[in-house]
């Protein structure tokens, strides 16, 4: 276990941080310290001020992406999974259900993006629908290739990573605990501040490490469904990749990497999941 | 089989007459039968091909087989991981399908043979827009960006240089190109389109698309620009700092302005874009607008009076082939240029690198729609049998003399590259 983790994780790793301070030129990465890909990638974020530079716009892009996405799947999984734990009883219908949520996974990532259009497009379902209602006369041009489209794209295909997690917490709360609660003479609402989440907080916690890990590194979803107009972090990444600049790739993720760890650390801060588990 | 002839001690009779009898059946189908046939050889005629998907048809590859016994084995990448491949692991190929602009990034990693222009039969032939950057008529045409003939010679067999005269050494064999402009809707457009300016027009506001690969999409950029009238570049293919400042701010204001409905990067977003209406105005590729066509919606590759982007791709060969493989891949190479797979190209609306071989693989009703702007005489096919264009059709944009004489500027990498890519995640950005 240790072995597998070594050679396919922290090795490549360790190596993507050596080569994130090397040097490269059109074709080919030099073995010389060089701290290029990192000095280019913060280029102008103090000469442009009071403007923000490149990276640091990408980033909070990203970030809005990222608290959007997390938001609605936490909601929408929340009640997702509560539904599923509470109101259904039978053993078989809770997986019956909970495997009707993995159908956005059936079809692949870019034919999955491709359908949006005729849903979303200018000449599409909801704008033709909308027209026809009388409720807009010009289509909704907002509906796609924008952050809506993006958000919604994002959360329709990660709610389920939400569902799981927190569905799992909750099955295994006592019910006894909940009738409890009742008895004691506490509200529906009470109970379910009191009692549900505190101790679905562990699946809620795993739930967003998913999400927000996910949608942070993600630049397919974010490319196809922003018409390529929106900036992600895993796009800058992307787009030095193509252009054989290995080592600022590298900086680039290396970047991204400690990012994301900070906001997954403050996470676990709020919950000791090893605890909780 | 033979593996496990060998395992077993020995050939069995058996299998020897099954693989006799099949190689004598494929040799007598090819009509290829000079003495002993290749049934003695120790291994298969098998040839790793590296490319891109667009040149990777299966129609080739039997031809191929069925012609000269060499199996095609297809690799299929993105343009990106191609050259990716080449630079990292240059023994995973044979045979190299890459474009010219590609070789100012594969050639100085020294992993690209130097093809002996001696040994490729039609190497005179192949039109002079590639050896001396002219139409066969002699008109010369655009030399912005990395023109083929720039990086076509090399200065000695292991030379990293590109000789600026002609030698033997030769990097690429090319074999097939366009020349590229904007699409448009001519239904929801309704009136001429006529230059580059109509891209950053507001009257296309939200309605506007260019391709998302940095040293493509500025060029096309730049082509605007150039249009504009706001700047004329020394070389779209090669820009300065302030030149590529310029043209991502021109780009980064129409963006603001929100001009542009998405950007594209694979050759399906351009179908979709184009056929949902989504966009009416775009950078495309060739075959997307015919693809958009065979969909029965109107879709024009629009000639524009700055000219086209060319881009030409052909066979480079790994330096870490050598022996008998070598001999195929120079079989290869002449075997397409030898008029079949030429034919085959120019009827999916590409160029043939040899046109005199292509033409004798063509009737005179398809040499005259395809490639000398005449109208057709009868329904014209695609390589599969679908009508493409009914009787009476022309070509958008005309003759090949037309089409390549109007050349602006070839595909390229800058030697700002390293800049303008992060000028381009700013753009994105923005």
């Amino acid at each position: 276990m240790m072995l597998v983790f070594a050679l396919f994780f922290l090795l490549p790793l360790i190596f993507v941080t050596i080569v994130s301070a090397w040097d490269y030129n059109e074709y080919e990465m030099i073995p010389a310290f060089s701290l290029r890909g990192y000095s280019d990638t913060f280029e102008g974020c103090i000469a442009d001020l009071p403007n923000l530079c490149t990276i640091l716009k990408t980033y909070l892009k990203t970030l809005k992406l990222c608290l959007l996405t997390w938001s609605l799947t936490l909601l929408i999984g929340f009640t997702v999974a509560y539904f599923l734990a509470f109101h259904v009883r039978s053993k078989t219908w809770q997986i019956v259900l909970t495997l009707l949520c993995t159908i956005p996974f059936w079809t692949s990532n870019v034919i999955r993006m491709i359908a949006w259009i005729p849903l979303l497009g200018r000449n599409g379902l909801v704008n033709k629908g909308l027209q026809g209602a009388g409720l807009i006369h010009q289509p909704l041009e907002w509906l796609l290739f924008s952050e809506f489209s993006v958000v919604l794209a994002l959360v329709h295909l990660f709610t389920f990573f939400m569902v799981v997690p927190i569905f799992n917490s909750m099955i295994r709360i006592d019910k006894r605990l909940i009738e409890a609660s009742y008895d004691a003479g506490a509200t529906g609402w009470q109970t379910l501040v009191n009692i549900i989440i505190p101790l679905a907080k562990p699946g809620i916690v795993i739930g967003s490490i998913f999400v927000i890990t996910i949608v942070m590194g993600d630049f397919v979803t974010i490319g196809v469904m922003g018409g390529q107009q929106i900036a992600s972090a895993g796009k800058i990444i992307e787009a030095r990749l193509n252009a054989l600049q290995f080592p600022a790739a590298a900086a680039n993720a290396v970047i991204l990497l400690g990012i994301t760890i900070l906001i997954i650390s403050a996470l676990t801060k709020v919950v000791d999941i090893r605890k909780e588990l | 089989m033979s593996k496990s002839s060998k395992l077993n001690g020995g050939v069995s009779r058996r299998a020897m007459l099954k693989g006799a009898a099949g190689a004598v059946g494929l040799v007598a189908g090819s009509g290829a039968i000079t003495g002993f046939p290749y049934v003695h050889s120790a291994e298969p005629k098998v040839l790793r091909y590296l490319g891109t998907a667009v040149n990777e048809g299966d129609d080739i590859s039997k031809k191929c087989l069925e012609d000269t016994g060499i199996k095609i084995e297809y690799i299929t990448a993105t343009t990106d991981d191609v050259t990716k491949r080449v630079i990292t692991q240059p023994n995973s190929f044979d045979v190299l399908d890459t474009e010219y602009f590609s070789l100012k990034k594969l050639v100085p990693s020294g992993n690209i043979f130097a093809l002996d222009s001696k040994k490729i039969k039609e190497f005179d032939n192949i039109t002079p827009v590639f050896t001396k950057g002219q139409l066969p008529n002699g008109k010369k045409i655009g030399n912005q960006g990395t023109a083929p003939w720039k990086v076509l010679y090399l200065e000695g067999a292991n030379s990293k240089t590109f000789s600026k005269t002609p030698t033997e050494f030769v990097t690429l064999i090319p074999t097939v190109y366009n020349a590229d402009t904007l699409g448009i809707r001519p239904d929801l457009i309704k009136r001429p389109i006529s230059s580059w300016t109509e891209l950053l027009n507001p009257e296309f506001k939200g309605k506007a698309s260019i391709l998302n690969i940095p040293s493509i999409g500025i060029m096309d950029a730049a082509m605007v620009v150039e249009a504009t009238g706001q700047h004329t570049y020394a070389d779209k293919g090669n820009m300065t700092k302030a030149e590529i400042d310029l043209t991502m701010k021109i780009m980064t204001e129409a963006k603001k302005a929100g001009q542009f409905r998405a950007f594209w990067k694979d050759f399906n977003e351009s179908v979709n874009l184009m056929a949902s209406g989504e966009t009416v105005i775009q950078s495309m590729w060739s075959p997307a607008v015919t693809k958009v066509r065979s969909m029965g919606i109107a879709c024009t590759f629009q000639p524009l009076k700055e000219g086209y982007r060319s881009w030409a791709s052909g066979f480079c060969v790994s330096k870490a082939v050598s022996g008998p493989k070598l001999d195929w891949a120079y079989e290869f190479v002449n075997w397409y240029l030898s008029g079949w797979a030429g034919a085959y190209l120019n009827r999916q609306g590409y160029y043939s690198a040899v046109l005199s071989t292509a033409k004798a693989n063509m009737t005179a009703d398809e040499w005259g729609y395809w490639m000398e702007g005449k109208a057709a005489v009868a329904d014209i096919k695609a390589p599969d049998g679908t009508i493409l264009e009914k009787a009476g059709a022309k070509r958008d944009g005309g003759s090949y003399d037309d089409r390549m004489g109007g050349v602006a500027c070839w595909n390229a990498v800058m030697d700002e590259n390293d800049y303008m890519v992060r000028k381009w995640n700013e753009f994105i950005a923005a």
